[in-house]
């Protein structure tokens, strides 16, 4: 078992080591002189040249990469173009907002989409079940926006029950916290819980007609705990995957989220950064995010080998 | 002497109604339909809109939806309606595009790399690598370091979808490599591309397709979205997704700028998810209670 935690890590510092290859290789194959395009079409020669020192282009690309890699891996991300502040500092600044909402968008979905797949799963072929399916194929159609938009003018905007936009700090006033993150917290969920539910509907169906069920249900107990022990515990495995696979769609949800809602977040840096074309906080938040759903996915990936012993990579 | 009665002829495949095909395949159905209907507008989008799309007119700023402008005005006083329909041309262009090239380019790296062990190691890394990458935050810095076209849009769309087609692929050459029929091939004589082409490719076929449509949804959502966030589709073009990012500033006096693009957006992805999840229950049973693949 620990030879194969050992591997498991293993394989994740190579993912990581080639998603640090991609993001410093983007830089250098990008049509074009990408100085030039960062400084903007108004920049005259010494401004490119000054970013052109900055991001180390004018050094021979192989000593380039090293000093890179080096730098990432003593913490240092870099410093912003524009404010000349370094990235590092700049995203733990933003993280709080981002975190707040990526953990209530997981409680949220995973506290709304298991049961509504266990109750499709049990209700299969029924009106119930249908109706929770098409529900997910909307969920996975309807833009993370177009969704946060919908919720801003119903309930914001003509109810006026909960604010349009902003983001209150939990450690200032819980209940404001709660009023700003609810509408952010499901419009970025939708998709997410159309997920989980599908994923929890196929694995409950695999499981739900095992003959152990059937003994569980002949022995006279009651329906709730033979949904919730007896069956979602061997199906929650395929349901736990999909929860850390999904993470990469929260992250690119967050983005556009705390775009919509003006959460001052990650997202939202990234969105300045965009507009300034600030490449070493772009780069910066890519490696943050990647390695967080890397490590994420290891630590699930890890449970399971200990949990189950079948499990073999 | 008895006639002879002609034997009754078996309904063939061809004889059968569309009310048949309907009725077994309602989901395709819905979707082709709505998707048919949204190529025709893509199409017919000068004679459809009426209007210019980007015709300015100041006096006629942010007017509610009415007889002369159904789905009303933005800020500049263009006609709404006009500027969502010719939008379905971006969407579909650039989901169709995405799809086609990342399936394509997918097919031939996963071809390749399922049949060759020793570079299959090296693809399959680089492929866990690019994964790992969210989709939309990998499409924003390819768009950051280059300047704003269609073509960088569906780029930057593309190589983040490419994996999952990989993935794919690879799978189904892994099970199909083992296979007698391979052996058989590869003991008459035939070469790798023969192989691959003739006796592997067309079953990657019907996953394949399913797939496509899946990337194809995937792909018009994130247009929508880089567009939204201003790294996309260049503004002057009429995209949905920059119609609702000019249209946000007005969300409380306006919310025709941002209900009617985000209603076509969706009514599109739900088109092409429909006819996805149609199509993998039809072409391919294997998935029928799987998950989707992400």
């Amino acid at each position: 078992m620990l030879g194969l935690i050992l591997r498991r890590i293993g394989s994740t510092v190579i993912v990581m080591t080639v998603v640090a290859l991609f993001v410093f290789a983007m830089l250098h194959l990008a049509p074009g002189d990408p100085a030039a395009v960062i400084a903007g079409d108004i920049a005259t020669q010494e401004d490119i040249a000054r970013i052109r020192a900055k991001l180390g282009l004018d050094r021979p690309i192989f000593e380039q990469f090293l000093l890179w890699l080096g730098q990432i891996l003593t913490g240092d991300l870099g410093r912003s173009i524009f404010s000349d502040r370094p990235v590092v500092e700049l995203i733990a600044q933003r993280m709080e907002p981002t975190l707040a909402l990526a953990t209530t968008t997981i409680l949220f979905s995973v506290l709304v989409a298991v049961p509504l797949g266990i109750l499709a799963a049990w209700r299969a072929g029924s009106w119930v079940d249908r109706l929770v399916m098409s529900f997910a194929v909307l969920g996975f159609s309807i833009p993370v926006f177009v969704f946060a938009y919908l919720l801003i003018i119903l309930f914001a905007v003509n109810l006026k029950w909960l604010p349009v936009m902003g983001y209150v700090s939990f450690r200032e006033d819980f209940i404001g916290f709660l009023r700003s993150i609810a509408l952010p917290t499901v419009a970025l969920g939708v998709t997410y819980i159309a997920l989980i539910a599908r994923i929890t509907r196929a694995s409950m169906l695999e499981v739900i007609h095992q003959d152990y069920i059937r003994t569980a249900h002949a022995k006279g107990l009651s329906l709730a705990p033979i949904l919730f022990r007896h069956a979602l515990k061997p199906a929650s495995v395929p349901i736990v995957t999909t929860i850390g696979i999904g993470i990469a769609l929260l992250i690119g949800g967050v983005v556009v989220t705390e775009s919509v809602f003006a959460i001052p977040g990650i997202g939202r840096l990234t969105v300045d950064a965009i507009l300034r074309r600030d490449y070493p906080i772009i780069q910066g938040v890519i490696l943050i995010f990647s390695g967080i759903y890397v490590l994420i996915n290891l630590v699930i990936d890890i449970i399971y080998t200990i949990l189950d012993p079948r499990i073999r990579y | 002497m008895a006639r002879v009665e002609p034997l009754a002829v078996p309904e063939t495949v061809s004889r059968r109604g569309w009310a048949f095909w309907l009725r077994r395949y309602p989901t395709v159905a819905a979707g082709l339909v709505i998707l048919g209907l949204m190529v025709a507008i893509a199409i017919a989008a000068p004679w459809i809109a009426g209007v210019d799309p980007s015709q300015i007119n100041p006096r006629n700023r942010l007017k509610p939806p009415s007889s002369a402008h159904w789905f009303g005005t933005d800020h500049l006083g263009r006609d709404v309606f006009a500027r969502t329909i010719y939008g379905t041309r971006v969407s579909l262009f650039v989901g169709f595009a995405v799809a086609l090239l990342s399936t394509t380019i997918g097919l031939v790296i996963g071809l390749v790399s399922g049949f060759l062990r020793r570079l299959d190691a090296v693809v399959m890394r680089v492929m866990d690598g690019l994964m790992a990458i969210p989709a939309i935050l990998l499409a924003i810095a390819m768009i950051a370091l280059s300047r704003a076209s269609i073509r960088t849009v569906i780029i930057a769309i593309t190589i983040p979808e490419i994996p999952r087609v990989v993935r794919l692929v690879r799978g189904v050459v892994l099970t199909l490599r083992e296979q007698l029929f391979v052996d058989a091939a590869v003991s008459l004589g035939a070469g790798l591309t023969r192989i691959l082409a003739v006796h592997i490719m067309p079953n990657t076929v019907a996953p394949l397709v399913v797939q496509a449509t899946y990337v194809c949804a995937s792909a018009i959502i994130i247009e929508a979205i880089l567009s939204f966030l201003g790294a996309g589709t260049p503004p002057d073009i009429p995209s949905w997704g920059n119609m609702m990012a000019e249209g946000r500033t007005y969300v409380l006096v306006g919310w025709w700028l941002l209900l009617f693009p985000g209603l076509f957006l969706s009514l599109v992805v739900l088109a092409v998810n429909l006819l996805g999840d149609g199509l993998r229950e039809t072409l391919d049973p294997r998935l029928r209670r799987g998950a989707r693949t992400l």
